[in-house]
């Protein structure tokens, strides 16, 4: 085990599975000699080759549309876009073609293309640099939808999206890249095994009177407030990581909430229509009679993800839930 | 025909390998490039491609000339101002022109009142062509907006981030040209044009490739603009294309030239010609200005990881401002006491920058849910409400806690 940040761990977990099948090519455009713009490819390419690190040309639609194709000849590949906001140029070839054409095919044609987007805000970005696009293809069937929290998870769970057959978009939580915690060394998914399925969520914080559940960037600001709310002993909170957006572990949310009898859903993304949105729905069927309270959400605005200087205000922070957690508790 | 065997010759590995060995044959058209006044300021006699356009700045005298000297060198100052602003924390990020004033001040000059411009997120030149105050751009950049402006008032669209997107707007613009009876006319304060900015990496984009395919069709009164600065973040022009760009165009019906970008009397030539043709009703056009972004692609950006400084050293011999002031100077049309001016007045205008820039206020939080849409929408409504509520309660909490 050594201390390493969620970036580098996505890197370590490239290079493993690049190093385990010969197949693994990736795509991108910068993803060569710059090691992308968060780094996350660094010196893969210098150790791999042209052939195998592949700095594309600047089309989105292209980099989805072509890995599509080397898909259907054997290959995997992993796709880089280089930010949430740019995947919408691809988004015709993954919501239409890449997520369909397993099923289409009467499940002849797999496509195991990985497509990474560092997503989500907090980074005082221009426009286009912060969203949170994942409704749309949790929305699209066919395809899976992840995100890792913790570097750990990120070097497992980039290395079980490229393993896995069908594709995968894997969400990476930008403003987290620089966030430390132990990963193993000199493992890889074909000489070791993941501690935990990709499609599992990860109870990340045991507590007995609300249920946190949330992904991605929003994990650590949830676990904050739950440390928070412990200091102040105003509420024992058990925070759940999804880590997967589709499918959702429903079962384990469930057993969490119906143990709490609360939930509060974070995400950054719009509230309408989002995951909060599902979340609920799912837990009022699955936990009506458990309830002490109306499932709460914590989201971004129905708006346009707004100006660097006023994104703090958007984002949901540790203020918003912990008001969330006090709104859920009063009833 | 070598470019016909790349990639046939051998084996697999070979024909792997080719495409990025090949020297950049992009470079193959350099000779064909409009050139007017060379890297050294000497007026040149026009050869060759030069010869179809020079008659556009024949008309061209050296007050113009020294208006467009004293454009790109408050472009250029106004630039690195904010450049430096963004080094002080005052900016999120920059995306410097550094390198790139001849290419917009040649063609913003070349544009009537009425012509409308589409640019990328680098256009600051242009945007001062068209008369939009420099401070206007720095919203975006600072994070207190997320553009601002109002298009109509100096036709100067938004800043696009999106690589592609405006180049098929400006053909719908274009469009809309069409059908309200504003090109063709033989009026000269009537007919348009509309200019449409883009990047070399920007012509990979699905979205230029329909934009060529609308504007050839409707015979839109569009001009491509596309300032081929060599890279596209770290990824160079060879990345992007086996054909030098100024030809592509021809495949979808559009003529093509390439002019050096570097030389503002012939980018103004090629622009004229173009924007003209385009405004009498003759079609769209495309223009590949040749030159290079001597800094970094933004100010997040760090060129030393994939480009050579001996080419930025080969570059700066071609600098855009120099070769006019060489100019200038050689033929005598300007004096000491005129480039002093010019510095005098690009530091104030930097001064004034740098003021605006720190004074400009932060948004009001609760102005996110403003222009959202266009009439009122009851969740942005309620979101908002809800939100100031949330915010209320938090002064309370601090009034509590004062007293
Ligand atoms: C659709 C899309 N993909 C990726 C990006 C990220 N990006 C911003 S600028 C840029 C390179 C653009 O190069 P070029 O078109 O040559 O224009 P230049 O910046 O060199 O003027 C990239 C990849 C983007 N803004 N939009």
């Amino acid at each position: 085990m050594s201390s390493t940040s969620l970036g580098k761990a996505i890197n370590a977990g490239l290079r493993a599975a690049m190093d385990d099948d010969p197949k693994v090519v990736l795509m991108g455009e910068d993803i060569g000699a710059l090691g992308g713009v968060f780094r996350v490819t660094d010196g893969l390419q210098k150790d791999f080759g042209e052939d195998r690190v592949i700095d594309t040309p600047l089309a989105e639609s292209g980099i989805v549309g072509t890995a599509i194709g080397l898909a259907m000849r054997g290959y995997r590949p992993v796709v880089e876009i280089q930010f949430d906001g740019f995947v919408f140029p691809a988004f015709d070839q993954i919501v239409t073609q890449l997520a369909k054409m397993g099923n289409r095919s009467n499940g002849h044609t797999r496509l195991p293309v990985v497509v990474r987007i560092p997503f989500g805000g907090g980074i005082g970005a221009v426009e286009h640099h912060s969203e949170s696009p994942e409704a749309y293809f949790v929305h699209t069937g066919g395809l899976r939808v992840a995100s890792p929290a913790t570097p750990e998870d990120a070097f497992w769970m980039i290395q079980q999206a490229i393993a896995c057959p069908d594709p995968v978009v894997f969400l990476e939580p930008k403003r987290r890249y620089w966030d430390k915690g132990e990963v193993p060394d000199g493992v890889s998914l074909a000489s070791g095994e993941a501690p935990l399925p990709m499609q599992s969520a990860r109870v990340a914080r045991e507590g007995r009177d609300v249920t946190l559940l949330c992904y991605g960037p929003m994990v650590r600001t949830c676990l904050a407030a739950a440390e928070a709310a412990a200091e102040d002993g105003t509420a024992d909170i058990e925070v759940v990581d999804l880590r997967s957006l589709s499918p959702l572990d429903v079962p384990t949310v469930v057993a969490s909430v119906q143990r709490t009898g609360r939930a509060v859903v974070v995400h950054e993304a719009p509230l309408t229509l989002g995951l909060g949105a599902e979340l609920a729905a799912r837990i009022q069927e699955a936990c009506f009679y458990h309830l002490e309270a109306p499932v709460l959400r914590v989201g971004g605005f129905s708006t346009p993800y707004p100006a660097a200087k006023i994104e703090d205000e958007y984002l949901p922070d540790l203020d918003r839930v912990l008001d969330a957690v006090d709104r859920s508790l009063a009833h | 025909m070598p470019d016909t065997v790349v990639g046939t010759a051998a084996g697999p590995d070979r024909a792997l390998s080719v495409h990025r060995t090949h020297e950049d044959r992009s470079r193959a058209g350099a000779d064909e490039m409009v050139q007017l006044i060379s890297p050294e300021g000497e007026r040149l006699e026009p050869r060759g491609a030069a010869e179809e356009y020079a008659g556009h700045v024949e008309d061209v005298t050296d007050d113009d000339i020294r208006g467009m000297y004293r454009d790109m060198v408050i472009v250029r100052r106004f630039d690195s101002e904010a450049t430096a602003l963004q080094r002080q924390g005052e900016l999120g990020l920059w995306a410097s022109l550094l390198g790139q004033e001849a290419a917009q001040v040649g063609s913003g000059r070349a544009l009537r009142p009425q012509d409308y411009v589409y640019p990328t997120y680098r256009e600051h030149g242009v945007a001062w062509c068209k008369g939009v105050p420099p401070k206007t751009l720095l919203g975006l950049y600072r994070g207190a907006s997320l553009g601002g402006w109002d298009p109509a008032e100096h036709n100067f669209a938004l800043y696009t981030i999106v690589i592609g997107s405006q180049t098929l707007h400006a053909t719908g613009y274009a469009m809309g040209l069409q059908r309200d009876h504003a090109v063709g006319t033989g009026e000269p304060d009537r007919d348009t044009a509309v200019v449409a900015y883009l990047g070399d990496g920007a012509t990979s984009q699905g979205d230029v490739s329909e934009a060529l395919v609308f504007s050839a069709v409707y015979n839109a009164p569009v001009v491509f603009f596309c300032q081929n600065n060599q890279w596209a973040i770290s990824e160079p022009n060879a990345r992007q294309t086996r054909v030098p760009l100024y030809r592509r165009s021809s495949g979808f019906g559009i003529p093509g030239v390439r002019v050096d970008g570097n030389d503002v009397l012939a980018t103004l030539a090629v622009t004229r010609a173009m924007t003209e043709r385009a405004r009498s009703g003759d079609g769209p056009g495309f223009i590949e200005a040749w030159t290079y972004r001597m800094g970094a692609h933004t100010t997040s950006d760090d060129p030393t990881r994939y480009r050579i400084a001996a080419e930025v050293e080969e570059w700066k011999l071609k600098d855009p401002i120099a070769r006019v002031k060489a100019y200038l100077a050689r033929t005598g049309a300007a004096d000491e006491a005129f480039f002093a001016d010019v510095e005098t007045e690009a530091q104030d205008i930097a001064t004034e920058l740098r003021t605006a820039c720190r004074t400009m206020p932060d948004p009001e939080p609760e102005s996110m849910f403003d222009h959202v849409y266009a009439e009122p929408h009851a969740v942005v409504d309620a979101e908002r409400e809800e939100y100031l509520a949330y915010r209320a309660g938090f002064a309370d909490e601090t009034e509590g806690a004062g007293a």
